[in-house]
């Protein structure tokens, strides 16, 4: 079987996926956050219902800390896609007093958008959630089913999850429960790669490699922006680098990289034995960070 | 590259976890955050050797009470292959996660404990392997290096491993038992020293060996999940069923029969996405156009009109219990096959079959956790399934709790 063949079976199951999701659930929403696995997911959906259109929105929790080049992006891919974005932003959960801006070095917002996410969820009445969450990115996404059920709260039980036979997906909830539903599960982030560029994907700038003021704190590289709490000892410095994976400005690590072609990428990644979530700050807090944050509610 | 989707099972503490870890760490395959972790891990509880089992247990309560609790996803790849292992629960409270894990498998990994031989969670994850019908199941005799690597011990334990496998009617057709020590590395990947009097393979030759087996002719089954309806400019009057083909094929001019209806027409257009096909194979996800305007909607079935599956009211299974909550006797399911959803009713429950002695037949008026039972349900209206035995890929259902929505068992059809 060749990596075309692979990656077939992985497109062939998520597009089932997707349209599982489609039909089981009154109101499902596609979380979009502008990264490549998000742009991925946005593809697949359009491949899953091709001639018609994709039949659910899109949704964006915007920290307001987000690389200007991927907000660009977004709304140039939801013109092509003609799907309906809806926005919310953690500023108004700011205003509103329902979350506190962190402060101090590692001040981030990116642990603050699951009280905008629960709260859009509540208004907007979504019971389903599509997520690009893949099981290979960190070890207690490797434990998550690929319907995923949360209580009103969005909290994660990971000791109750129900059992996932073959491909049977059970997205039966009770009133008030969502469910939060992970089409690439099984694909890693070579795969995603992959197909980004058997599919002639188009992506954000920023993943490939480009010059940009970054700052050096703790051996890693982070993007210069009004939005990082700059202390005495991080440097300022001018560097070529890209990113693996995208999130909120403040806690995203780059990599310095030359590569600035989608098979130069996939080659630097192969090569590197780094993983992609090894780039986020937010999960290198503590051992359990990401579980923490999904027990809240988080993606 | 091929891709081989594997599960591990066994009882609690046997080294599964530990396993898996070894075999990424001697095939190179960990991330350099996970190398990293378990260096960290090992040092902080003062281990001699490596602690593996970090890697695949991934929640805090895992690493709290140092059991496996669910399944881990993990995928690594060698020169010649791709694999997805599920790591599964030895727990007994927690074999729901291990069928699940094992239930996307094409071959299970059994670890037994070289001190304790076969145990009352060995017997069940092989009977489970057994039902599920996996080409190959590997039997790990691990912790070698707490027997001082005894050929004696090892032989007792494949007899024994013998003996539960000649118990089942269809025997697993390929089987294989190898002393390990997952903690030390003999025989996982690399040839052992300790173990001069075993010539076999290595796990890790094993794994790469098994043919992930092409499925004989199956007929053909196709399940509509969503209808989409299309009016536009290129598109006029576009009427399409998309789903995926469970297996068989289809060709363009196929005549199909549609279930439940029971009518019949033409294929005139096999699509993905932009591009049309004259034939589509199983695991293909496509949108079909039927010649004719019939009834057809999300949760039908299309099979050729000589080969449809069973459309009885009854239905004769084979359960594995997943819940505490207990299974009754004229109790009321929801059951999913696909995306098939019939209400049913369990009329029948004709007997517990324990794990140790599969050709015992005990007497049972409930089901309880992890109990493996013979039973009918009546249906509300037919499920067009396949006996398991003969199309897997249309011959398993689960079962829904009505009040909780919870799935509670599995079924395969007999
Ligand atoms: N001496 C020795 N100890 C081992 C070996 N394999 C595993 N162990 C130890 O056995 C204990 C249990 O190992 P795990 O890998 O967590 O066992 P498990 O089968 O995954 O357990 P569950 O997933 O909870 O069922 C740990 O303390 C391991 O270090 C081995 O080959 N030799
Ligand atoms: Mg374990």
């Amino acid at each position: 079987m060749s990596v075309q063949k692979h990656l077939q079976t992985l497109e062939e199951e998520s597009i089932y996926i997707i349209r599982e999701v489609a039909a089981q659930f009154q109101k499902p929403v596609l979380l979009f956050s502008g990264g490549k696995d998000s742009i991925t997911m946005a593809h697949l959906a359009k491949k899953a219902f091709y001639p018609a259109k994709i039949p659910f929105p899109f949704l964006h929790i915007d920290t307001g800390h987000n690389f200007p080049e991927t907000i660009e992006f977004r709304d140039k891919l939801m013109d092509e896609l003609g799907v309906e974005l809806i926005v919310r932003y953690v500023q108004d959960s700011i205003d509103q007093n329902k979350v506190k801006e962190e402060t101090g070095k590692y001040a981030s917002r990116n642990s603050l958008q699951t009280v905008t996410l629960l709260d859009a969820i509540e208004e907007l009445g979504y019971d389903a959630c599509l997520g690009g969450a893949r099981r290979d990115e960190e070890k207690s996404r490797a434990k998550e089913r690929i319907f995923s059920v949360r209580d009103d709260f969005g909290q994660w039980d990971a000791k109750m999850q129900r059992p996932e036979l073959f491909q049977i997906l059970n997205g039966k909830i009770n009133f008030g429960e969502n469910v939060r539903a992970f089409p690439i599960s099984n694909w890693t982030e070579e795969d995603v790669w992959n197909y980004i560029e058997r599919e002639e994907l188009e992506l954000p700038s920023i993943y490939f490699a480009h010059e940009r003021k970054m700052v050096k704190r703790d051996g890693s590289y982070l993007a210069h922006s009004s939005y990082l709490n700059l202390v005495e000892s991080d440097e300022i410095v001018d560097k070529i680098v890209r990113f693996r994976t995208v999130g909120d400005m403040t806690c995203t690590a780059a990599v310095p990289s030359t590569a600035d072609t989608i098979e130069s990428v996939i080659r630097e990644n192969k090569a590197s034995k780094s993983s992609e979530r090894g780039a986020r700050i937010d999960d290198k807090r503590s051992e359990s960070a990401l579980e923490l944050r999904k027990k809240g509610g988080y993606f | 590259m091929d891709l081989l989707r594997i599960s591990t099972a066994g009882s609690v503490d046997d080294g599964k976890s530990t396993l898996i870890g070894r075999l990424l760490y001697d095939n190179n395959a960990l991330t350099k955050e996970q190398e990293e972790l378990i260096e960290k891990k090992t040092a902080e509880k003062g281990l001699q050797d490596l602690d593996f089992s970090v890697i695949t247990d991934g929640l805090i309560a895992e690493r709290e009470q140092g059991i496996t609790i669910d399944v881990a996803h993990i995928y690594f790849s060698t020169q010649d292959r791709k694999f997805i292992i599920a790591d599964s629960p030895g727990h007994v409270e927690y074999t729901r996660n291990m069928v699940t894990g094992a239930s996307n498998a094409e071959a299970s990994i059994i670890l037994i404990d070289a001190r304790k031989g076969l145990l009352e969670q060995s017997y069940r994850h092989y009977f489970i392997s057994q039902l599920l019908r996996l080409h190959t199941v590997v039997f790990c005799v691990n912790k070698m290096d707490l027997v001082n690597y005894d050929e004696d011990v090892f032989l007792k334990i494949a007899a024994e491993v013998k003996q539960m496998t000649a118990q089942f009617e269809h025997s697993t057709p390929e089987i294989q038992i190898i002393p390990i020590s997952s903690l030390k590395g003999d025989n996982v990947v690399f040839p052992s020293g300790e173990t001069s009097w075993y010539q076999g393979p290595t796990l890790n030759e094993v794994l790469h060996e098994i043919s992930s087996k092409k499925e004989d002719e199956k007929p053909f089954r196709f399940e509509v999940q969503n209808v989409l309806h299309v009016q536009n400019e290129e598109f006029v009057d576009f009427r399409g069923y998309a789903g995926k083909v469970a297996s068989g094929s289809i060709k363009k001019g196929d005549e199909v029969v549609v279930l439940p209806s029971g009518n019949k027409s033409t294929v005139k257009e096999i699509r993905k996405y932009d591009r049309t096909f004259d034939e589509a194979n199983a695991g293909e996800s496509i949108v079909l156009s039927l010649n004719d305007d019939i009834d057809a909607s999300r949760g039908t079935v299309f099979s050729l009109p000589d080969e449809a599956p069973s459309s009885d009211k009854t239905l004769d299974a084979t359960l594995v219990w997943l819940n505490e909550q207990k299974g009754v006797f004229g109790g009321r399911y929801q059951l999913q096959a696909s995306s098939r959803t019939v209400q049913a009713k369990l009329q029948q429950i004709h007997y517990v079959v324990p794990p140790e002695k599969p050709s015992l037949k005990v007497d049972a008026s409930e089901l309880k956790l992890n109990d493996i039972s013979r039973v009918s349900f009546k249906l509300a209206q037919p499920l067009f399934v396949d006996a398991y035995a003969n199309n897997k890929a249309n011959g398993a259902f689960i079962v829904i709790d009505t009040q909780t929505n919870n799935t509670v068992a599995v079924g395969f059809v007999e």
